[in-house]
């Protein structure tokens, strides 16, 4: 931790505030052409829903395919948001600063995304109200919530409703800040939004100990998110490669793999694009690399273990599966890209210090983690529906349709026009934590050395 | 209105100092606060440590919680008795699920609540203020029931080093 340069208050204003009290030249373009691919989406996503499923390449006895297994995606990668901002906060780790703001946000924009999924993914999106809420008092039929399919949606709204209300609370004191740098109706909003934040001890002490008590009641919804996510799999009995009972382990350590990729992925670009190259440090990525290396290692170690678990019982139709996923083609060459771009690539790379404190590849190596958890995601549910099993009287080979495909583009496009929105009215770095680090840091000798130390509270 | 008083200072020191001085004017705890742009060590300006409840929130949301869960969960199932797969109506393991995602929902939402709250927030007049201290200028500011204490509270920010005050 010794790249930081001092930095005064009205310099980290200036530069952190740069998306919202300028636009760069970037912006409305990037902005523009998103906002054409979104509205493209909407529109296939419209026709979808007037056709009907058929127009997609779901067909007996694949029922589950791009839509829940980016679905699964999203969901995944909403796990980095509060993990890395809860853990990093409770242990008070210094290098938290500049990512904690941006791991929130996409936790709230990602699960916004997962949420449409399975909407659409059921063909009467308007129909789904009548299978997670007690809805019919008159007839008395209610949801059955021994189901994990109505678990699923009550875990995700508990942990998207808890993430959003975290990320506002934290950004209480940016808002003070935007409201000192606004006019008009800018800020009259920040004003608003702001609730009449000042700064004094009590609003800072309450900022400090509900980040670390809002730290500590989120992270359990975190783990029981994706656990239960992976329940919509694991209890279904009938289907080989989803009834195993390490699913919900596995499916979190997988979800924290790809999250903390993906928010890799974001600060190299909010590095690049708004040139915030003195708060995004290769310290930091440095730092998110070494996390991830302890991470992937986790994850593989459950991946063959899951496969261990499945061969080890010997039952023949398990091992049916397990050949068809990793021979038959083209299940063994998604098998073999998604080896490759979840683990065998990018981890052996990340040992190096000079490949963990050089952005571009930070950047394209967290892409590969991505391609490879979203492949990982579509060889646990796909190949298990599509093995030909006795007593199933028609098959059909998946192809996700272009619908599919399209829908699947979108989902992409939405988080980073959601993101690019979201920059223009608020900071995606937290400047008072950045302003925080200057003021608890000390320049000491230590020989002829000077070294930036941190000075941290007793408690 | 009362009147109030906002002394301007660059440095935590001479901010700390005049912190000092307003509690040997005789100046009452609360009557006088320290505004940052920025989160400092407890104590750093010898500012009265606020004492806050905000532990208890979480508790008491998620006692409202989990009730609402074994409500919902129990009286809906019970409402409406279908047998799926010979698991019992009143299943506890999926049961347990429903009442740990709604407890711990309730526990957040009283958290945040708990935290505006404590903050005495929403304050839309909110009082003297300096645009300055959120650039990392530190703000004294000092509140008055008694306006004859006004010259004594400028002496102390002006001996301390204030560099502007501002007054409402």
């Amino acid at each position: 931790m010794q790249q930081r340069r001092e930095l005064d208050q009205v310099y980290t204003n200036r530069k952190l505030l740069n998306g919202q009290l300028d636009t760069p030249k970037w912006w409305l373009p990037t902005v523009s052409i998103l906002g054409v691919v979104v509205l493209i989406g909407v529109v296939v996503i419209a026709t979808m829903i007037n056709k009907g499923l058929g127009v997609t390449g779901l067909a007996r006895p694949v029922y589950w395919g791009l839509f829940i297994t980016t679905f699964v995606f999203w969901v995944g990668i909403s796990h980095a948001g509060i993990m890395i901002s809860a853990i990093l906060r409770l242990t008070q780790a210094e290098w938290r600063r500049p990512v904690t703001r941006a791991a929130e946000l996409l936790t709230v924009f990602s699960l916004l995304t997962a949420l449409v999924f399975p909407l659409i993914h059921a063909g009467r999106p308007w129909r789904i109200a009548y299978w997670i809420m007690p809805y019919d008092i008159s007839r008395g039929i209610y949801p059955n919530i021994r189901s994990p399919l109505i678990m699923d949606p009550v875990a995700i709204s508990t942990y998207l409703t808890g993430s959003t209300l975290f990320l506002y609370i934290a950004l209480l004191p940016d808002l003070g800040n935007l409201r000192d740098r606004t006019t008009g109706w800018k800020n009259a909003m920040y004003t608003v939004l702001s609730l009449g934040w000042r700064g004094n001890p009590r609003q800072w002490k309450m900022q400090t100990v509900g980040g670390i008590l809002l730290s500590a009641l989120m992270l359990p919804i975190f783990v029981s998110v994706h656990s239960i996510v992976s329940w919509d799999f694991a209890v279904a009995a009938a289907v080989e490669g989803w009834h195993s009972t390490i699913f919900a382990p596995y499916f979190v350590i997988g979800a924290v793999h790809s999250g903390v990729s993906a928010v890799v992925t974001m600060m190299a670009l909010m590095r690049w694009l708004w040139k915030w190259d003195d708060f995004i440090r290769p310290e930091h990525f440095d730092a998110l690399a070494r996390l991830l290396i302890v991470v992937a290692t986790g994850w593989l170690a459950f991946t063959f273990l899951e496969l261990t678990f499945a061969l080890y019982g010997q039952d023949a139709p398990e091992i049916a599966l397990r050949e068809m996923q990793m021979f038959q083609w083209p299940w063994n060459a998604l098998f073999i890209i998604f080896f490759l771009t979840a683990y065998a690539i990018p981890v052996p790379m990340w040992l190096f210090k000079r490949v963990r404190t050089n952005i571009a590849l930070m950047f394209w190596t967290s892409i590969l983690v991505n391609i490879g958890m979203w492949l990982e995601r579509f060889l646990i549910i796909v190949p298990g529906l599509a093995r030909r099993t006795p007593f199933v009287y028609t098959w059909e080979a998946y192809r996700p349709s272009a619908v599919e495909w399209t829908i699947f583009i979108w989902s992409f496009a939405w988080v980073t026009f959601l993101m690019l929105l979201f920059s223009k009215f608020f900071p995606l770095v937290p400047l008072f934590e950045q302003k925080e680090s200057q003021v608890f840091t000390e320049d000491v000798m230590i020989g002829r050395a000077k070294i930036p130390a941190i000075i941290r509270e007793a408690d | 209105m009362r009147k109030s008083i906002l002394g301007l200072f660059q440095q935590p020191e001479p901010a700390a100092d005049a912190m000092d001085g307003l509690k040997e004017a005789g100046f009452e705890l609360g009557t006088f606060d320290v505004l940052t742009g920025t989160p400092y060590p407890e104590g750093a300006f010898g500012e009265h440590v606020p004492q806050h409840r905000l532990f208890r929130y979480p508790a008491f949301g998620a006692i409202i919680g989990f009730t609402l869960a074994v409500f919902l969960t129990s009286v809906t199932q019970l409402a409406y008795p279908l047998v799926t797969g010979g698991k019992p109506i009143l299943s506890i393991f999926a049961m347990l699920i429903i009442m740990y995602e709604m407890t711990m929902l309730a526990g957040v939402i009283a958290t945040v609540i708990g935290i505006v709250i404590e903050s005495r927030l929403p304050n839309m007049q909110p009082g003297i203020y300096d645009t300055r201290i959120t650039e990392g200028w530190i703000g004294v500011v000092i509140t008055f029931d008694d306006e004859s204490k006004v010259a004594d509270a400028e002496s102390v920010l002006n001996k301390a080093g204030a560099l502007e005050i501002k007054h409402a």
